[in-house]
C-alpha cells in the first residue's frame, strides 16, 4: 500500500511538472502581458522596455520558467499585472464563493440522481423510467448556456415584465455580505449545475444499480425471501454506489475550478470567472496560478479515490 | 429475423454471420440509435438544401433597419443584433459547426491513435513519456485548455478562402483547438487494446514472416481496435460540436461575420435581457438536437460493438 502510494506520487510529480511546462508556454505566449500598456501615451518605448526589464520580462523563456516555477514551489504565484495584486490573495478570495456554489450544487446533484437513479432501475422500461432516461439524455446533450441563458431569459426577465417576484440575472451590483441577496444569487447558478451534472449522474447510478441487481447474491437474497426494500438498500445499493464513490472522488477537484460558463453568465464572483476575466486580459500569472492549483488538485484526488476505492472495495488490491 | 435473411439470400446459406454482420444486427435493434440516425440526416438535409437555396451572401447581409426583429413571414427565425436572417445564418452556421467537428475528430482520433498505438507497441521509455503526457493534458481541466489554447493559436487570425468562399481563419485554429485537447481518452484506449493484441499469436507470427513494425501497427493493431476508435469517435463528435460552441460562445472561437451555432449564442448573451428569445432558441435546439442524434447513435454502436451483448439477437 505504502509502496503503491509513494509510486504513485512520484509519478504524480512527473505529471505536474508536465502541466507546469506546457501552462507555462500557452499562457506566458499567449497574449503580451504589457498589453494592456500598447495605448497609454504617458509610456514611451524606453519605459515598456525598463518596465520589461523590471518585471524579468526579457529573459530568456526557460530562465522565466524556473524563476516561476522556484517561487510557486514556494507559495508563491506572482503578482498580477492588471489588478497588481498578489495572484495566490485574489485566488483565496475568490475560492469560497466558488465553494459555495459548487458544493451546493454537488450535493443537491448526488442527493436528486441518486433517487431518481433508483427509481429508474427498480422501476426498469416502465414510464417513469422512459421519462427520466430521456430527460437525462436531453440534459446530457445540452450546453449548460442553453439552460443559464434560458432560465435567465424566463426567470429574470420575463418574470419581471409580468410583474411576478423575479431573480436576479447577476448584471445588477448587490452586496455580497448580505445573506439573503447572495443566496438570491446563487439560486439560478445552482440550479442549472444541478440540471446538466444530475442528467449524467443519474444515468450512471441507474446503470450501476441494474448491473448489481443482475448478480447472483441478489438473486440468493430474493431467493432468502428478503423484502425488495431490504435487497435493495442493504444488498444492492451499497454495491452500486462503489463506482460512484470514483465519479464523484474525480469530480471534487473540478469543484475548485468552478463552472466558468455558469459564473460568467450570471457573474458570479468565482473561480471560473476569475480565469476567463484575466485570461481575455493575457495576465499570465492569474491565469497560470488557477491552473496550477486545478490541475494540482486533480492530480492529487485521482491518487486519493484510487487508495480510498481500496477501503470501499476490500476486493480491490493496490500492488 | 433469420427467416428474412434467409429468404433474401439465396446464392449463400451459411449460419454463420461475420462480425460485421453482427454488429449490424445488434445496431438494428437499438431503436434509438435508428432514431438517432433520422435526425442526423434531416438535419444534414437542412444544411445541404438550405445552403443550395440560400446564399453566405444572404446569411451576412446585414440590415440595421431589421434589427432584431421577432421571427415572422419575412425572417423565418428572426434576425439578429445586426439585421442579419436568423434562418439563413442556422445554415451556414450549421455548416461551419459540423465541418469544424467532424475535422476537429479526424484530427483527434489521429492524434489519438498514434500516440496510444506507440506507446503500447514500443512500450518503455516512450510509453511512460507519452502516458504521462496524456495524464497531464487530462488533469487540465478542458474548458481551461481550450481557452488557453484558443487564446495561444488565435493571437492573429487570417482569413482563408476555400473554394470561393472566404471563412474567418478562426475555423482551422478551432479544429486544431479541440483536436488537441480531446485525443486524449482515445490514446488510452487504443493504448490498452493494443497492450492486450500485441500478445496475440497472430502477431508473432506476422513479425516472423518479416512483417516490419509499420506494417504490423497499421494492418493488424489499428484495424483490431476499430471499434473502440469508431465508438469514441461518434461520441467524440458530439463532443467537438459541443466545444466548438463552448469556444465561439465565449468568443475564442469561430469569429463573426462567419456564423457558427455557437458563436451565434455570443451575441444572443448580451440581448436576451431585452427578450430577444429568438436569438438563443433556435441555434441552442439545433446544437442540441445534433448533439443528442450523434450521442444516440454513439449508444448504439458502443453496444453493437460490445460483443458480451448478445442479448438481442
Amino acid at each position: 500500500m505504502w509502496s503503491y502510494i509513494a509510486r504513485r506520487s512520484i509519478q504524480a510529480l512527473f505529471t505536474l511538472l508536465i502541466i507546469t511546462v506546457l501552462c507555462f508556454i500557452l499562457t506566458r505566449l499567449s497574449a503580451d502581458p504589457l498589453a494592456q500598456y500598447a495605448t497609454n501615451p504617458n509610456m514611451s518605448a524606453a519605459d515598456k522596455e525598463a518596465l520589461r526589464e523590471r518585471l524579468g520580462l526579457n529573459q530568456p523563456m526557460p530562465v522565466q520558467y524556473f524563476k516561476w516555477l522556484g517561487l510557486a514551489v514556494q507559495g508563491d504565484l506572482g503578482i498580477s499585472f492588471f489588478s497588481k495584486q498578489p495572484v495566490l490573495l485574489m485566488i483565496s478570495q475568490r475560492l469560497p464563493n466558488t465553494l459555495k456554489l459548487m458544493i451546493t450544487a454537488e450535493i443537491i446533484t448526488i442527493l436528486l440522481s441518486l433517487f431518481l437513479g433508483i427509481i429508474a432501475a427498480v422501476k426498469q422500461y416502465s414510464l417513469i423510467d422512459n421519462v427520466i432516461t430521456t430527460f437525462s439524455f436531453i440534459g446530457y446533450s445540452m450546453p449548460i448556456f442553453f439552460i443559464a441563458l434560458g432560465a435567465m431569459l424566463i426567470f429574470a426577465v420575463k418574470f419581471k415584465a409580468w410583474g411576478f417576484p423575479y431573480l436576479t440575472t447577476g448584471a445588477d451590483i448587490w452586496d455580497q455580505k448580505d445573506p439573503t441577496q447572495y443566496l438570491k444569487h446563487m439560486i439560478l447558478p445552482v440550479s442549472c449545475l444541478v440540471i446538466i451534472s444530475t442528467a449524467g449522474y443519474a444515468r450512471f447510478i441507474r446503470t450501476s444499480i441494474l448491473e448489481v441487481l443482475g448478480q447472483d447474491y441478489v438473486r440468493t437474497a430474493r431467493a432468502k425471501g428478503l423484502s425488495n426494500r431490504v435487497v435493495l438498500y442493504k444488498h444492492a445499493l451499497r454495491n452500486a454506489a462503489l463506482p460512484l464513490v470514483t465519479i464523484i472522488g474525480l469530480d471534487i477537484p473540478y469543484l475548485l475550478g468552478g463552472a466558468l460558463v455558469t459564473e460568467s453568465v450570471y457573474a458570479w464572483p468565482g473561480m471560473g470567472r476569475l480565469f476567463w476575466e484575466y485570461a481575455q486580459r493575457g495576465d499570465f500569472p492569474v491565469v497560470l496560478g488557477v491552473l496550477l492549483i486545478i490541475s494540482t488538485a486533480v492530480v492529487v484526488f485521482t491518487i486519493i479515490t484510487d487508495v480510498v476505492y481500496t477501503f470501499v472495495d476490500p476486493r480491490i488490491r493496490l500492488t | 429475423m433469420s427467416s428474412e435473411s434467409a429468404t433474401s439470400d439465396t446464392t449463400t446459406i451459411s449460419s454463420v454471420l461475420t462480425p460485421q454482420q453482427l454488429i449490424w444486427r445488434r445496431f438494428r435493434k437499438h431503436h434509438l440509435a435508428i432514431w438517432g440516425i433520422v435526425g442526423f440526416a434531416l438535419l444534414l438535409i437542412f444544411i445541404i438544401v438550405g445552403s443550395i437555396l440560400i446564399s453566405d451572401k444572404k446569411a451576412n447581409e446585414v440590415d440595421l433597419k431589421a434589427r432584431l426583429s421577432p421571427p415572422s413571414q419575412t425572417h423565418w427565425m428572426g434576425t439578429d443584433s445586426t439585421g442579419r436572417d436568423i434562418f439563413a445564418r442556422m445554415i451556414h452556421g450549421g455548416q461551419i459547426s459540423l465541418i469544424v467537428g467532424f475535422l476537429a475528430v479526424i484530427f483527434s482520433v489521429s492524434l489519438g491513435a498514434v500516440v496510444g498505438g506507440a506507446a503500447a507497441y514500443y512500450g518503455g521509455w516512450v510509453d511512460i513519456i507519452l502516458m504521462r503526457f496524456t495524464e497531464a493534458m487530462l488533469s487540465i481541466p478542458s474548458l481551461f485548455l481550450l481557452i488557453v489554447l484558443g487564446k495561444y493559436l488565435g493571437r492573429d487570425v487570417q482569413t482563408i478562402i476555400v473554394f470561393g468562399r472566404s471563412f474567418s481563419g478562426s475555423v482551422g485554429i478551432v479544429i486544431v483547438v479541440i483536436g488537441v485537447t480531446s485525443w486524449m481518452y482515445l490514446a488510452r484506449i487504443v493504448r490498452a487494446n493494443v497492450l492486450s493484441l500485441k500478445e496475440m499469436d497472430y502477431i508473432s507470427a506476422s513479425r516472423s514472416l518479416g512483417a516490419s513494425d509499420m506494417r504490423i501497427f497499421f494492418r493488424h493493431l489499428i484495424p483490431n481496435t476499430m471499434g473502440a476508435i469508431i465508438v469514441s469517435s461518434t461520441l467524440g463528435l458530439a463532443g467537438a460540436i459541443l466545444n466548438e460552441a463552448y469556444v465561439s460562445f465565449l468568443g475564442l472561437g469561430v469569429q463573426p461575420p462567419t456564423a457558427s451555432w455557437g458563436n451565434m449564442l455570443t451575441s444572443a448573451q448580451s440581448f436576451i435581457q431585452r427578450g430577444a428569445w429568438w436569438m438563443w432558441v433556435f441555434p441552442s435546439l439545433f446544437i442540441i438536437i445534433t448533439i443528442l442524434c450523434i450521442n444516440l447513435i454513439g449508444d448504439g454502436l458502443r453496444d453493437a460493438f460490445d460483443p458480451r451483448s448478445n442479448r438481442n439477437i
